[in-house]
């Protein structure tokens, strides 16, 4: 794309990609450890991942300040307004995939105090998909490639089939004997928390359709009435 | 206390697209003046009763184009035109064209304010009267209603014997503007209105194009693309002379189609 006349101006919005981009290694790798504490049963790692969230928070709002100037000092139009708009929007999403880390974090402590219920199978499945999304839909975002994007979009529903299997699983764990309860419910959290982490990757490959294509696909139907979204 | 009715919003400006019958209409317009082409091929039709903003690099036509709806942009100067341009289906340019009527129907304002050296009464009289308006009731008639138009009446009606000269530039140019609503235009053309004014003066001129929209059809030509974006209906994007775009305006600032237009809009040209 053709560099703005104004260099301050295409700065700024190069250092907000890379901003975002940080962040969004910044969560990925969270999962990434989290996950680790949960199969390696390690607590360390997963107090780990709970101090770095207050690394994300301050991410976000550094990230929102930017924006916010960008809006203010330079009325951004067409391509660089979606951009804008786009990473207002996904550093939310970020910052949430964060705190799901930290989630899964603390099920793994609570866990690691606990015999193992069951060999971990498809929740490292699910961890890997959802984190496959969350970084393709960031790929699709610095690449400008809405078609990378749609991937992510079609691959949601693998996880939310497996997050249902596994429910169905840990169900019978529960009926078949009390004191599996507690654990099997933590690891349905945590395959609850992995489910939302990937439709925060599909948030996020929606913006970047939206940000390069000018089109809102988020919720098709919808539209009538709430103006623009063509 | 009883919480007050819900704020109804500002309904959303409709598209145009489809909406508004053209007032003007540019049909294949290629305008030169001696030695230099300033337009070349423009078709464009701009609807009635909305606002259209003419965006563009300087020289890229924008002046001329409008100048070409009243005919001003000939005086002084040979020049060529090709192509039609209509009013309400009429071509501005066939033999016979009553040039004053011409210029009373199109109204213009001017980047700076061009007040005659005369009282702020003469100055929004003297389009009735050379238009036929003779009876003192009636030009007074339209010297206040003018002027409550242009949203200064409040602020002169004590002294419309002084001269239009004292007037601050902002409203200095609000009484161009009720000099052109005087003679009861049908379309304005304002061309930089509010290049020389503060952002106050500015904000009150485009609260005025606003309410203007609903009588009459206005094009205005614009540098500041905030204000374009704020002030129109359509906005039509002029590049050596050509048309390069025209479309809502919304849609203009969100997803233009054209590259070249994505790229001035940004500030990437050049």
């Amino acid at each position: 794309m053709t560099e703005h006349t104004s260099r301050h101006y295409e700065q700024d919005l190069l250092v907000l990609k890379e901003k975002i981009l940080l962040l969004g290694g910044k969560v990925e790798e969270m999962i990434a450890s989290a996950m680790k504490s949960l199969l390696e049963r390690r607590p360390d790692l997963a107090r780990r991942v709970i101090d770095s969230d207050r690394a994300v928070d301050s991410a976000e709002l550094e990230i929102d300040h930017l924006c916010l100037s960008l809006l203010a000092l330079r009325q951004p139009a067409a391509s660089d307004l979606r951009f804008i708009a786009t990473a207002l929007k996904i550093v939310t999403d970020l910052e949430r995939i964060g705190d799901l880390a930290v989630n899964i974090a603390e099920r793994s402590i609570e866990l690691s105090e606990e015999p193992p219920l069951k060999p971990y199978i498809d929740i490292p499945r699910m961890a890997s998909a959802a984190s496959g999304m969350v970084g393709k839909a960031l790929d699709a975002f610095v690449k400008r490639d809405p078609n990378l994007a749609r991937e992510v979009l079609q691959a949601d529903q693998a996880v939310d089939d497996l997050n249902v299997q596994l429910f169905r699983e840990l169900l019978t764990y529960m009926i078949e004997e009390p004191k599996n309860v507690s654990r099997a419910l933590r690891i349905t959290f945590i395959a609850k928390y992995l489910e939302r982490v990937a439709d925060h990757g599909t948030n996020i490959a929606q913006m970047v359709i939206f940000m390069c294509e000018g089109r809102d696909v988020r919720h098709p139907g919808a539209q009538e009435g709430a103006g623009g979204g063509r | 206390m009883k919480s007050s009715a819900m704020v109804t919003p500002r309904p959303a400006r409709e598209a145009v697209s489809n909406a508004s019958p053209a007032k003007v209409a540019f049909g294949g317009v290629s305008f030169s003046y001696p030695g230099r082409q300033a337009l070349s091929g423009v078709t464009l039709d701009v609807p009635e009763r909305r606002v259209t903003a003419i965006i563009g690099p300087s020289g890229c036509g924008k002046s001329t184009l409008i100048k070409s709806i009243n005919r001003i942009a000939e005086i002084g100067t040979e020049v060529k035109v090709e192509g039609r341009v209509t009013i309400d289906g009429q071509d501005v340019y066939a033999p016979g064209v009553d040039l004053v009527d011409l210029r009373r129907r199109v109204g213009m304002l001017f980047q700076k304010a061009n007040p005659f050296p005369k009282s702020i009464f003469e100055n929004v009289a003297f389009g009735p009267r050379i238009h036929g308006a003779s009876r003192a009731g009636d030009l007074d008639q339209a010297v206040e209603r003018s002027l409550r138009q242009a949203a200064l009446w409040d602020e002169v009606k004590d002294r419309l014997g002084t001269s239009a000269m004292e007037l601050s530039g902002g409203q200095q140019q609000r009484l161009c503007l009720a000099r052109v609503l005087a003679v009861d235009p049908e379309v304005i053309l304002m061309d930089e209105p509010c290049s020389a004014l503060d952002p106050i003066s500015t904000a009150r001129i485009e609260e005025l194009i606003e309410e203007l929209r609903e009588r009459y059809t206005v094009v205005i030509v614009t540098h500041n693309m905030q204000q374009a974006a704020r002030v129109s209906d359509r906005t039509a994007f002029l590049l050596n002379g050509q048309l390069v775009e025209v479309d809502d305006t919304e849609t203009i600032f969100t997803t233009p189609a054209d590259r070249r237009t994505e790229d001035y809009i940004t500030g990437r040209f050049g």
